[in-house]
């Protein structure tokens, strides 16, 4: 944990509000804070693969080293499989997860806004949010086949799922006095929604769909797991077969890393669209 | 909206010569709940005329807001009405421009496009749309801000976009609710000013609800004084300060008096031996 810093002293003189700009101490203060992250993230990274190299020198359990995790990361690479895999997977969960976040914005968006739909919605939106996922992929599977039809579906539902509830309290918490004032300025149901209550919501959307694409992602892992001809929960579940561990591990850390990499974008996007909200200091 | 219940026979206070623009008639809200519920506004009466500055002040929770909301067309009177140029308000409308106590301004949108936010609403054309907004903007002197987004300003220049917005929508009657409230006195003062100097120039009318006897007796030519439990007017106090007021208006000796006739009048407003607590509470 880096210890925190003391707040930056009050400028001079608290009534002036004319005062020039701040010394630009506190911006350098935060440079230097941030590359302190950075360099303990890269210190723990670095620590964990050292614990992981350990690990394998005791033989622990037959777990193979990340070097010839690594080798084999790169044999699959190089025969092509490691890369369809992965697109493939990466197909699925996109798929399902637009498809469900779409869906969710509408459906949220109304049970916010109109009591009757709320009341429509609610009981199924509830109930199905305490089934996991999973318990969906048996009955998809008998109902859709094997195809990726199954797959997109439970992915579609996990997404879903996770946006619609945060979608629907963003927009019964918007702000009172901001429908008011667009009201006032002459606003009618459907412009304050499209210029009060979307971008009001916008955070909450952003919270429920990283909540969603993890969920998606999971999902898609056990789908995959079940029933596919190829995607990495399938290629895994092929290793387990062969006793392949080495490639299990590479499946668990191209998830790893995807999954990653999906939640930064998505993270990068949520503060490019909500960079007017005001929050503490990060 | 359905259409209010007919006024009782009116006995509105205004003089009768000069055409009220607003006017409320008898105008009652009864909040519902239990053991009866509460009556914020027990029969209001009063006219305002076009071109007037009207405060009003009172004790906290006499229904300054809820009179204020019901001109504006956001809460429904339990009985009687409102008119506007002898019409009934239903619903709020772009002829009534309302300026809250906490800004209210669109956090995502600059204060160019939080100014121009009633002009679109209107459909005014795009040219036309950012000469009007940047003329208001100019005004209430956010020139140099006309590009930044709220969070990146002070209380005072929130506050100040959110009258360039009011105004830029060309309402006929402006309605403030302490909208400087928040703000510290020297930038309180300032913008008094600014706002009397608006209008001195366009002679827009102004109901102002404030909690300031000062600010009342610098802004207004008519004081309302409400009194609570229920919400009514108790007395009404000219302020016969000649128009244009200025910085040095504030230490003249009829100034002082005023205050002080005003100060006398809320007080006789306010129930005697209040408990502490309830003096304290702001909604
Ligand atoms: N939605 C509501 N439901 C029930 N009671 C309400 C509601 N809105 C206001 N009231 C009550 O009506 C009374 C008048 O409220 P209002 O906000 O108009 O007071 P105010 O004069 O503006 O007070 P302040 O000076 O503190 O702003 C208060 O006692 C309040 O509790
Ligand atoms: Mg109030």
């Amino acid at each position: 944990m880096p210890r925190t810093r003391p707040p930056a002293p009050p400028p001079a003189g608290g009534l002036s509000k004319t005062s020039a700009k701040p010394p630009a101490g506190p911006v350098r203060a935060a440079a230097r804070r941030r590359w302190t992250v950075r360099l303990l993230g890269a210190v723990s990274v670095l620590t964990g693969l050292a614990l992981w190299q350990l690990l394998a020198a005791l033989g622990a359990g037959g777990v193979p080293g990340p070097g010839p995790v690594a080798a084999r990361g790169a044999e699959l690479v190089a025969d092509g499989t490691l890369i369809a895999d992965a697109l493939a997977s990466l197909r699925r969960v996109l798929t399902g997860f637009a498809l469900g976040t779409a869906a969710a914005i509408p459906v949220g968006a109304l049970m916010g806004w109109y009591p009757t739909a709320r009341a429509l919605f609610e009981p199924w939106v509830q109930f199905f949010r305490v089934i996991p996922p999973l318990a969906i992929i048996p009955l998809a599977i008998v109902l859709l086949g094997i195809d990726e039809a199954p797959k997109i579906t439970v992915i579609f539902l996990a997404a879903f799922l996770s946006t619609v509830v945060p979608v629907f309290q963003g927009v019964i918490g918007v702000e009172r006095t901001l429908i008011d004032a667009a009201r006032v300025l002459g606003a009618g149901d459907p412009t304050i929604f499209v210029r009060v209550v979307v971008p009001a919501t916008t955070p909450f959307l952003f919270a429920g769909a990283r909540i969603g694409l993890g969920a998606s992602w999971s999902t898609l892992v056990a789908a995959e797991l079940i029933a596919a001809q190829k995607g990495l929960g399938y290629r895994m579940q092929q290793a387990q077969l062969y006793y392949d561990l080495e490639t299990i591990f590479v499946g668990i850390v191209s998830i790893g890393l995807l999954g990653l990499l999906m939640d930064r974008l998505l993270m990068a996007a949520e503060r490019r669209a909500t960079a007017w909200q005001e929050r503490r200091a990060a | 909206m359905t259409a209010t219940v007919p006024a009782v026979p009116a006995h509105s206070p205004g003089s009768p010569d000069s055409p009220a623009l607003i006017s409320f008639r008898d105008t009652v809200k009864h909040f519902p709940g239990p053991d009866g519920g509460f009556t914020a506004l027990g029969g209001i009466g009063l006219d305002v005329a076009e071109g007037e500055f009207t405060a009003i002040v009172g004790p906290s929770g006499c229904g300054k807001s809820t009179l204020l909301a019901i001109a504006a067309g956001l809460v429904e009177p339990t009985s009687g009405e409102v008119l506007l140029d002898g019409r009934p308000v239903s619903g709020p409308g772009p002829d009534r421009g309302v300026v809250f106590q906490q800004y209210a301004l669109f956090p995502w949108l600059t204060v160019r496009a939080n100014v121009e936010f009633g002009l679109r609403t209107a459909r005014v054309p795009r040219a036309e749309r950012r000469r009007r907004a940047q003329h208001y903007i100019d005004l209430v002197g956010l020139a140099d801000f006309a590009d930044a987004l709220p969070k990146t300003l002070s209380g005072g220049m929130k506050q100040r976009c959110a009258i360039a917005r009011a105004y830029a929508a060309d309402p006929r009657i402006l309605l403030m609710d302490e909208p400087f409230g928040a703000l510290d006195s020297l930038t309180r003062s300032q913008l008094q000013e600014q706002l009397l100097q608006t209008w001195e120039r366009e002679r827009r009318t102004v109901l102002f609800v404030t909690h300031d006897v000062d600010e009342a007796v610098f802004l207004a030519s008519r004081v309302i004084v409400m009194a609570s439990r229920p919400g009514r007017i108790d007395r009404t106090v000219e302020i016969p300060l000649p128009y244009p007021r200025t910085r040095a208006t504030r230490l003249t000796a009829e100034f002082t008096a005023l205050r002080t006739e005003l100060w006398q009048a809320v007080q006789r407003s306010e129930p005697t031996a209040r408990p502490a607590s309830e003096a304290t509470q702001e909604n």
